[in-house]
């Protein structure tokens, strides 16, 4: 039985796991850095340990103070987030041994499916749509050309073990490509101990569209639906939604069959997500599998009323699924947008103190939120300072809520990218749901320039 | 004399310059890291670089002095 749990990391995801941890009546453990000693989640937890300096690598990367933090207190299972160890499988192995749940799925999908080349192949073999790329790693930026030259440019290329952008770039020409293949190789394997890269077409105008998935240890694995995630910058996602406004039921009901044939394939478990990118046939390729909680989960809470955390936790717990697939039903629309602490022209971070922090309240409107008032935002993070979430008997009116709210939401101190938010919210694409991952490059950024 | 300044808190991930180097005008002479963002400071000025005041890996705030160029 878990009865303790640790979250072996920081900031909303922290205080939304404790969240689901209090509702089932399960203590809780916070881990925090030095940078990270006011923040809500840490007196949000029953219990809370500092790990060390704000650096990563000394603290929320630590896997040897984690574990020796873990067991002093005495817990039966690890959260971790998403980020960090959410996707180490040598994380994973190190609580098997210490006797503690990791509430993921096991080591060995996990470190399948993290390998982006490993899971193009097994995607392949379970018969996914895979986007036309290379098949195993390219060995030197000379053969990138020459794979690139054949499928064409635009290509991705790619960091096999990437992940929040790093090492991944677009790439239009043979001199770009030789000269972005070494940087992201070398920046791959600073980041993540391995440099291996592979290319993948750009498909133009697609759209960024993911099933989640939830599936036990007894054979039962469901989808609850899809999240779109097109409008991204920098590659990383900014304004996500559920239902996707694009998709036929068709296509939805294809893609959902496909991503659980997948998961059965791999012989998944815990919650995850596998993402897609769409084209505009509605064609759906694999894209890459999120083997954690993601942060646009809540969408698809709202809109289909299932508690993920808490489904990772009975999953981790032994229990089986209490719902099939024909009890999942969508409900209304619901969007989600980052608040990012950044210049929202430029998108350059924009640490600093938070002198005012005033949320949006309301019905249907959720906030997930990693800061207070008189806060300080450090670089050494992500610059996600929290999300809102609403919900709309329609798309229509979820983004008119969503607007609301935003215009309600108050941050004084440092820049946020809440206006750049409004002005996508506002676009006549983006209200007839013509929101392909180009939105910003071809809709914002070109505005933003103008003025 | 010429100081490169930060236009940003970050630490520094890569300095592309020894002391004593000639630089033009715009070249790349640092890399900051911030909020796992990387963004390359040039020299304003061309000229030698007389003195490094940071090392690779420490903090800096926004506006600390980086280097000299005389």
């Amino acid at each position: 039985m878990i009865n303790k749990v640790l979250i072996a990391n920081r900031g909303e995801i922290a205080a939304r796991v404790i969240r689901t941890c209090k509702k089932l009546g399960i203590k809780t453990v916070a881990v925090y850095s030095e940078a990270d000693q006011k923040a809500p989640f840490v007196s949000m937890a029953d219990e809370s340990y500092l790990l060390g300096p704000p650096r990563v690598q000394e603290s929320y990367l630590n896997t040897e103070k984690i574990i020796e933090i873990a067991k002093d207190a005495d817990v039966d299972a690890i959260h971790p987030g998403y980020g960090f160890l959410s996707e180490n499988g040598g994380f994973t192995e190190k609580c098997e041994q210490a006797g503690i749940i990791f509430i993921g799925p096991s080591a060995e999908v996990m470190e399948k499916m993290g390998s982006k080349i490993a899971a193009r192949e097994a995607m392949e073999k379970a018969g996914v749509p895979v986007v036309p790329g290379t098949n195993g790693a390219v060995a030197s930026a000379d053969e990138a050309v020459g794979i690139a030259r054949k499928i064409g440019y635009p290509v991705m290329l790619k960091a096999s073990a990437g992940g929040g952008g790093i090492g991944m770039q677009v790439v239009q020409s043979d001199d770009e490509l030789i000269k972005a293949f070494e940087s992201n190789s070398k920046r791959a394997h600073t980041f993540f101990g391995d440099g291996a890269m592979f290319m993948e077409k750009k498909l133009d105008n697609a759209r960024h569209i993911e099933i989640q998935l939830l599936a036990d240890n007894y054979g039962n694995a469901i989808h609850l639906y899809e999240r779109e995630c097109s409008i991204q910058r920098r590659n990383q996602k900014v304004i996500e939604e559920a239902p996707s406004s694009f998709i036929s039921e068709k296509t939805r009901t294809k893609m959902g069959k496909a991503a659980v044939k997948a998961a059965e394939t791999l012989g998944y478990t815990s919650a995850g997500t596998i993402e897609f990118l769409v084209d505009e046939h509605e064609k759906f390729y694999f894209l890459e599998m999120n083997t954690r909680i993601q942060v646009e989960h809540p969408v698809t809470e709202e809109i289909t009323g299932v508690d993920i955390v808490e489904q990772q936790i009975r999953i981790a717990d032994g229990k089986e699924l209490s719902f099939k697939q024909s009890e999942v039903t969508i409900d209304g629309h619901a969007i989600e947008a980052r608040i990012y602490a950044e210049d929202p022209e430029t998108f350059f971070p924009s640490p600093g103190h938070i002198s005012v922090f005033e949320l949006p309240t309301g019905k249907f409107i959720r906030n997930e939120v990693a800061v207070t008032a008189d806060f300080d935002v450090t670089p050494f993070y992500d610059p996600m300072i929290g999300k809102l979430i609403v919900k709309g008997k329609d798309r229509a009116e979820a983004i008119t809520s969503i607007k609301n709210a935003l215009l309600d939401y108050k941050v004084e101190g440092i820049k946020t990218n809440i206006p750049m938010l409004l002005k996508v919210l506002d676009h006549e694409k983006f209200k007839n749901g013509e929101t392909t991952t180009a939105f910003v490059d071809h809709y914002y950024l070109p505005a933003v320039k103008t003025n | 004399m010429a100081e490169v300044k930060a236009s940003m808190a970050g630490n520094v991930w890569k300095i592309t310059v020894n002391k004593g180097d000639k630089v033009e005008e715009d070249q790349e002479v640092v890399i900051l890291e911030s909020m796992k963002m990387e963004i390359p400071i040039p020299a304003e000025e061309g000229g030698t670089v007389k003195e490094l005041k940071v090392a690779e890996g420490d903090f800096v705030n926004e506006g600390d002095t980086i280097l000299v160029i005389e």
